[in-house]
């Protein structure tokens, strides 16, 4: 898997509730994308003042067509970025490269499994679901947002699963609350052997403690994708690092989109998020604020 | 200088044929881009998008004795054609640094301009010891780091603590790689800094580092970044970088200049090279288009092309000449083709009289 940079023609901006979904033609991407990778989109334009890409889990691709390959992804308007991305039109071209991160990796054998989405956090969930049914999976998901035009693929999972949970935090849809409330009991009813989740740094932490307490505490294994701020998505800016313990026990300071986005929840040091923690590798004693002054990267 | 021309467009050579070479220090390069550091890790990441042996070379992430973890998160901020970043200098440590990066860039045939990073004269030395009998073509010193023994004071604000780093450093480098100081927008006197890192030894210099910024996040009334203040880079701070490389170009012209800030395209490269440097790194743009530093090599050709430059080194300080104010031979004294006045209207009037 090699990410390619393309000039991508957009096919079509559909407005899915609060959010936004646009297909772009991305010869390369498309047919290279795994579920659960992401692409990072410039935005702005050449001569534009934002110089950081965003980067979007792919919805769904398309690997041949009338245009070539496509590549579908969501968004909600949360800045300038994406209020940006949201004006784009039909045969307007983005800058897109991608695939990048690491997939949801498959169980080898066929085995039960929950997916849980918050919000258009659920994006990646429907390839995968489609991935793990091919290779013989039953696929039940649990859907959770904020209200209920913040579902994302309702229709798809019920489309796919052998049952779909939802859940909305006022109780617009489904069961009111959060999809950490129900998912112990899905667990339970559909003995699964698996979770993999999507969506706010929050969830995937409830979703990986809940996976880890199933069954009386004997724990299922969850791999979460997770969100965080990049600045290039490729590996070079060192911005969306996150604590991750290796398989040798110790704590790095790792990259979300090389490394990540998808870890298995249990790896992730939830209670670190956002700090170094002390053990970490090459964790120094914290520096004076005076020698944070130091203009460096 | 005086006699350099700018020849017309109508004898530029095909951009194929600029002669893109340059050289730095003891350092030749067939071309002038370079990666900057801190914005392309150690290169590996970049290999999909760009031919990184045909570009001037990588300038690795600083490298410090020791792992390193670097600062928490968030890290970064978006700021209008810029970016505020506080890292940390996050990295494996020259140990792994040399075992992995290193070896693949020279496996690569990537020309490695290695970036060390110490919180002492004595890691800096240490770190230029540690590449000698590497693959390394340039060793440029990052001096924007806090000297744990002088109060967290930082290196390239004091001329005689960037000096003795440049001359520890020189002393512990391998034989022949050129040593390039990099030095921080932030200070009175960019050019005493300059002079200090020449005088004892530097054989470049790298300028700009980022400029300290500050970013509030206007939800929580809270600094941006996690680390407080971060370094600002990108198009918004290519005018304060220009304005060092021509100060520094101007007070010390036979030092070779990597410049550095806010490189976007080619035409942006080219005002580097006029204004004195040698060279030019690109940095935050790579975020922006990964594939950013041979786009910039191949437009710096085109607009060297179009310029009539058959050679880089040609367009190198050329901004530097006195203006021209030649008054075209064959103009005419004023007055002789002076134009009457046109008449002034005048009312007009109809045989049949209608209004």
């Amino acid at each position: 898997m090699t990410p390619v940079q393309v000039q991508g023609e957009v096919l079509t901006v559909k407005q899915i509730g609060a959010y936004l979904s646009m297909t772009v033609v991305a010869s390369g991407i498309a047919e290279q994308a795994r579920p659960g990778q992401f692409v990072a989109v410039a935005v702005g334009g050449d001569d534009g003042a934002m110089l950081l890409r965003r980067a979007f889990s792919i919805y769904q691709v398309a690997q041949r067509g009338v245009y070539g390959g496509t590549v579908e992804f969501v968004f909600a308007v949360a800045g300038k970025g994406t209020a940006w991305l949201a004006g784009r039109r039909p045969h307007d071209v983005l800058d897109i490269v991608g695939p990048l991160g690491r997939p949801f990796a498959l169980p080898k054998d066929p085995a039960r499994c929950v997916l849980v989405g918050g919000g258009y956090g659920s994006a990646p969930l429907f390839s995968l679901a489609d991935a793990l049914r091919k290779v013989g999976c039953r696929v039940d998901f649990v859907l959770g947002a904020a209200t209920s035009d913040r579902l994302f693929g309702a229709l798809d999972a019920k489309r796919m699963a052998a049952s779909v949970a939802f859940t909305t935090d006022d109780g617009s849809y489904g069961e009111q609350g959060r999809v950490s409330d129900v998912l112990p009991e899905v667990i339970e009813r559909v003995r699964a052997e698996v979770v993999y989740a999507c969506g706010p740094m929050a969830m995937l932490e409830a979703v990986t403690r809940v996976a880890s307490e199933a069954y009386g505490g004997a724990g299922i294994p969850a791999r979460v994708a997770v969100e965080e701020s990049m600045a290039c998505g490729v590996g070079v800016c060192m911005t969306c690092v996150l604590p991750v313990i290796g398989d040798d026990g110790r704590t790095r300071m790792v990259r979300s989109c090389i490394d990540g986005p998808v870890f298995a929840g249990d790896r992730i040091r939830w209670d670190s998020l956002g700090a170094v923690p002390a053990d970490a590798i090459g964790a120094a004693a914290q520096l004076s604020v005076a020698q944070l002054s130091a203009a460096q990267r | 200088m005086s006699d350099v021309v700018v020849r017309t467009t109508a004898e530029a050579p095909l951009p194929a044929d600029v002669d893109m070479s340059t050289t730095l220090g003891r350092l030749e390069v067939p071309d002038p881009v370079f990666t900057a550091s801190g914005c392309a890790a150690a290169g590996r990441e970049l290999a999909p998008f760009n031919d990184l042996a045909a570009i001037g070379g990588v300038v690795t992430k600083s490298i410090q004795m020791e792992p390193r973890s670097g600062r928490p998160t968030p890290r970064m901020a978006e700021t209008p054609s810029g970016m505020l970043n506080s890292i940390g200098l996050q990295g494996p440590g020259i140990d792994a640094f040399l075992d992995k990066d290193l070896r693949w860039l020279a496996d690569n045939d990537v020309r490695a301009a290695v970036s060390i990073a110490g919180g002492s004269v004595d890691e800096f030395a240490r770190l230029a010891g540690r590449l000698r009998g590497q693959p390394v073509a340039l060793i440029e010193v990052n001096i924007s780091c806090p000297n744990v023994e002088d109060r967290g004071q930082v290196f390239a604000c004091d001329p005689n603590a960037a000096a003795a780093v440049i001359a520890a450093v020189k002393r512990n480098a391998p034989t022949g790689v050129p040593v390039f100081a990099k030095l921080s927008p932030d200070v009175t006197d960019i050019v005493a800094i300059a002079r200090a890192c020449v005088d004892a030894g530097a054989d470049g210099l790298s300028l700009i580092n980022t400029t300290l910024g500050l970013a509030i996040d206007p939800k929580t009334m809270r600094p941006t970044l996690a680390g407080i203040t971060g370094g600002l880079s990108g198009p918004a701070i290519r005018p304060l970088a220009l304005r060092c490389v021509w100060q520094v170009h101007a007070a010390l012209p036979d030092v070779p200049v990597m410049g550095i800030g806010g490189i976007r395209t080619g035409v942006d490269a080219l005002e580097f090279i006029l204004a004195g440097a040698s060279a030019v790194q690109v940095g935050t743009v790579i975020f922006n288009d990964p594939s950013a530093p041979s786009r910039i090599s191949a437009e710096l050709r085109t607009a060297l092309a179009t310029a009539g430059f058959a050679a880089l080194r040609d367009a190198i300080g050329l901004a530097h000449r006195p203006p021209a104010l030649r008054v075209p031979e064959d103009a005419d004294p004023p007055g002789d083709d002076a134009v009457e006045p046109e008449p002034m209207p005048r009312e007009v009037t109809f045989e049949d009289a209608q209004s």
